[in-house]
C-alpha cells in the first residue's frame, strides 16, 4: 500500500521544493519575504507537530522555545559573534537546554493539565523577557542584529542582507529539518514514540522508559523550534517578547491543525496558509484579527482533520 | 466541566469593559454589577449552544483551538470599540475611602472586593458540594452516559453551567474594573494567573481553586516586595515546586 504512494509524494515535495527554490528569481519583493516568514515558521510548526501529532503531547507553549532560540542568537549576534552555523546551533542547543527542565516539570502531567502548563511557562518566560530589561531591553527588544556570513559566500559575492540569498538559506534549512524528522518519524525512536501516544502503559509494561521518551521527543522539539527562532532574529534584525507570546503558540498550534498533523507536510502547508492569511489580512484589513480568529473557529468546526485530511479522505 | 475555554479571559475583559461602559453612561456602579453578569451569561449559553455544544466529543487540542480563535476575534473587537488606550473607572460612592482596621489602613473598595470573593467562593463550594446541581454536574463530568442514562437532561445542564461560568467570569471583572486598569489584553493576564491557580489547586476542584488562589495572591504581593521585576517569576516557581511533590494539585484527585 505504502510501495505505490511513496514516490508519487516524494516527486510532489521535490517539484514544490523547486516551485519555492524559483521565487526569487521571479516574485515580487513583498512575496520574498512573506515566503521566507512562511518557511520560518513553517520550521517552526513542523517541529511542534513532533509533539502533537506523533507523541500526542499538546504543548501550547512551544513559543518559548522559538523566542529563546530568538534571543540566544540575537544576543550572540550582538555580543559579535559571527558565522551562520554557530549562531543556528547556539539557537538550537539553549532552546533545548530551556526545554529540558519545563519538560521535565510538565511531563509528569498529561491531558489537559500538560496544555495548560506549557502555556503557563512559556507566559514565565514572556514575563521574563518583559522584565529582565538589563538582559533582553524589555519591550523595546533587541535591535540592530547583524545577520551573519557563511564561509565561501563572499566569494560568490553573495550577501545573506539580499532577500533571495536569506530566502533560498531558509528553504534548504527547512528543507533539512523536513528531512530530518520525517527520518526521525520513521526510526525506532519515532515508532515507540506512536507507541506510547497509544498506549503509554503497554509501553511501559514493554519496558521502554516513556517519561524519557517524551521527554527526549519535546527537547529535540524545543531545539527544531530554537533554530527558527534564530532565523527569525536573523530575518527581521530584532528579537522582541512578542515572539514568546502564547499567541505564538497558538498560531503554531492552528497551522498544525489547519495543516493535519502526524505527517510533516500538513504543518508546512498549514504554516503557509497561517501565515499568508495572516500577512495578508494585516494589509488590506485593520480588524484582520478578527477575521482571523473567525477563520480558525470556521476551519476548527469543519476540517477537524486539516487539509492532509480532505487529501487522505478523497 | 472538562472543557478548557481560553476564552474565559476574554469574558473577564468583556465584563470589564461593560463596567466601563455602563458606569460612564450612568455613574452607576451598582447597576454594572447587576446587569454585566447577566449579559455574559447570555453571551456564553450563546457561544455554547452554538459552537462549543460540538466541541465535547473532540479531544482538549480542539476545544483549545476554538476557543482560541474566540479570543482572538474577542480582543479585536474590544479594541476596534474602544481603542488599544488603557481605560478606568473609579471605586463606587461609599467604597472611595480608607477604612482603619487592626492597626492598618485598607482601601474600602478592597474589603469590599474580599467580601464579594468570600460570599462567591463559599457559595460555589456549598452549591458543588451540597446542592442538586452540584451533584448532577459532578455526575455528569464523571460519566456522561450513565448520567444521561438516569435521565439527566445533560446538555441543558452543560448549557447553564457554561453560561453561569461566564456570568462569574464577567462579575470577577466588574469587580475588578476600579482596581485594576483596563484595556485589550487583561484577558490573557488573568487566564494565565487563573491557569496557574487551577493547576496549584487541583483541576476539578472549586476548593483547591480557592487555596490557588490564596497561594497566588500571597506569593504574587510578597514577590512584588521583594523581588519586583522577578514576581512573576516568583509564582512560577511555586507551580513548579507544587508540580513536583503533588502532579496533580494540592487538592486534586490522584489521576
Amino acid at each position: 500500500m505504502i510501495q505505490g504512494r511513496i514516490p508519487y509524494r516524494s516527486v510532489l515535495l521535490v517539484l514544490f521544493a523547486i516551485a519555492l527554490g524559483s521565487i526569487p528569481l521571479w516574485a515580487p519583493r513583498f512575496w520574498i519575504y512573506i515566503a521566507t516568514q512562511a518557511l520560518i515558521f513553517a520550521i517552526f510548526a513542523m517541529s511542534l507537530d513532533l509533539l502533537v501529532g506523533y507523541a500526542g503531547l499538546p504543548s501550547f507553549g512551544h513559543a518559548a522555545f522559538y523566542g529563546v532560540g530568538a534571543y540566544a542568537c540575537a544576543l550572540l549576534a550582538l555580543g559579535h559573534v559571527d558565522g551562520l552555523v554557530p549562531l543556528l546551533l547556539a539557537g538550537a542547543i539553549i532552546a533545548g537546554l530551556a526545554a529540558l527542565p519545563i519538560g521535565a516539570l510538565s511531563l509528569r502531567t498529561s491531558g489537559i493539565y500538560f496544555l495548560m502548563l506549557t502555556l503557563a511557562f512559556a507566559q514565565m518566560l514572556w514575563g521574563l523577557a518583559v522584565n529582565w530589561t538589563s538582559l533582553t531591553r524589555g519591550t523595546d527588544g533587541l535591535i540592530g542584529i547583524p545577520r551573519p556570513t557563511f564561509p565561501g559566500l563572499d566569494a560568490l559575492n553573495i550577501t545573506l542582507y539580499d532577500r533571495g540569498p536569506f530566502f533560498i538559506l531558509c528553504l534548504l534549512i527547512a528543507i533539512a529539518v523536513f528531512v530530518f524528522l520525517e527520518a526521525l518519524a520513521r526510526s525506532p525512536f519515532g515508532k515507540t514514540l506512536e507507541g506510547i501516544r497509544e498506549n503509554d502503559r503497554r509501553m511501559r509494561a514493554l519496558g521502554f522508559p516513556t517519561f524519557r521518551y517524551r521527554l527526549a521527543a519535546f527537547v529535540a522539539a524545543g531545539a527544531v523550534a530554537g533554530i527558527s527562532g534564530a532565523l527569525a532574529a536573523m530575518a527581521n534584525g530584532f528579537a522582541t517578547p512578542d515572539l514568546l507570546y502564547w499567541t505564538v503558540s497558538g498560531m503554531g498550534l492552528i497551522a498544525v491543525v489547519v495543516g493535519g498533523s502526524r505527517s510533516f507536510v500538513g504543518p508546512l502547508l498549514g504554516a503557509f496558509v497561517v501565515l499568508v492569511a495572516q500577512l495578508g489580512l494585516s494589509t488590506y484589513l485593520d480588524r484582520w484579527e478578527l477575521v482571523l480568529g473567525a477563520l480558525f473557529i470556521v476551519f476548527v468546526l469543519f476540517l477537524p482533520r486539516g487539509l492532509v485530511g480532505l487529501v487522505r479522505r478523497a | 466541566m472538562d472543557v478548557l475555554n481560553l476564552a474565559h479571559g476574554s469574558f473577564y475583559m468583556i465584563g470589564a469593559y461593560a463596567a466601563y461602559t455602563v458606569v460612564t453612561a450612568t455613574h452607576n456602579f451598582w447597576l454594572a454589577l447587576l446587569v454585566t453578569p447577566v449579559l455574559l451569561a447570555a453571551l456564553g449559553a450563546v457561544l455554547e449552544l452554538v459552537f462549543f455544544r460540538r466541541l465535547y466529543r473532540h479531544g482538549h487540542l480542539t476545544q483549545v483551538l476554538m476557543t482560541f480563535g474566540f479570543t482572538l476575534v474577542f480582543v479585536d473587537l474590544i479594541r476596534s470599540r474602544f481603542g488599544p488606550a488603557t481605560k478606568s473607572i473609579p471605586p463606587p460612592a461609599g467604597l472611595d475611602g480608607a477604612v482603619h482596621l487592626l492597626g492598618a489602613t485598607f482601601s474600602a473598595y478592597s474589603l469590599f472586593v474580599l467580601g464579594v470573593a468570600a460570599v462567591v467562593g463559599a457559595l460555589l463550594v456549598i452549591g458543588w458540594r451540597i446542592s442538586r446541581v452540584g451533584m448532577v454536574l459532578r455526575a455528569g463530568v464523571a460519566d456522561k452516559e450513565m448520567a444521561g442514562l438516569l435521565g439527566i437532561d445533560l446538555p441543558r445542564v452543560f448549557t447553564l453551567t457554561f453560561a453561569f461560568g461566564s456570568a462569574l467570569a464577567g462579575l470577577a471583572g466588574v469587580i475588578a474594573a476600579p482596581e485594576f486598569a483596563i484595556y485589550p489584553g487583561m484577558d490573557a493576564n488573568v487566564l494565565i494567573l487563573a491557569l496557574v491557580v487551577v493547576v496549584i489547586g487541583g483541576l476539578g476542584s472549586i476548593e483547591g481553586a480557592l487555596l490557588g488562589a490564596a497561594v497566588i495572591g500571597l506569593g504574587y504581593v510578597i514577590g512584588s516586595t521583594l523581588v519586583p521585576q522577578f514576581a512573576i517569576g516568583l509564582i512560577f516557581a511555586v507551580m513548579a515546586a507544587v508540580l513536583v511533590i503533588r502532579p496533580s494539585g494540592l487538592l486534586g484527585r490522584r489521576s
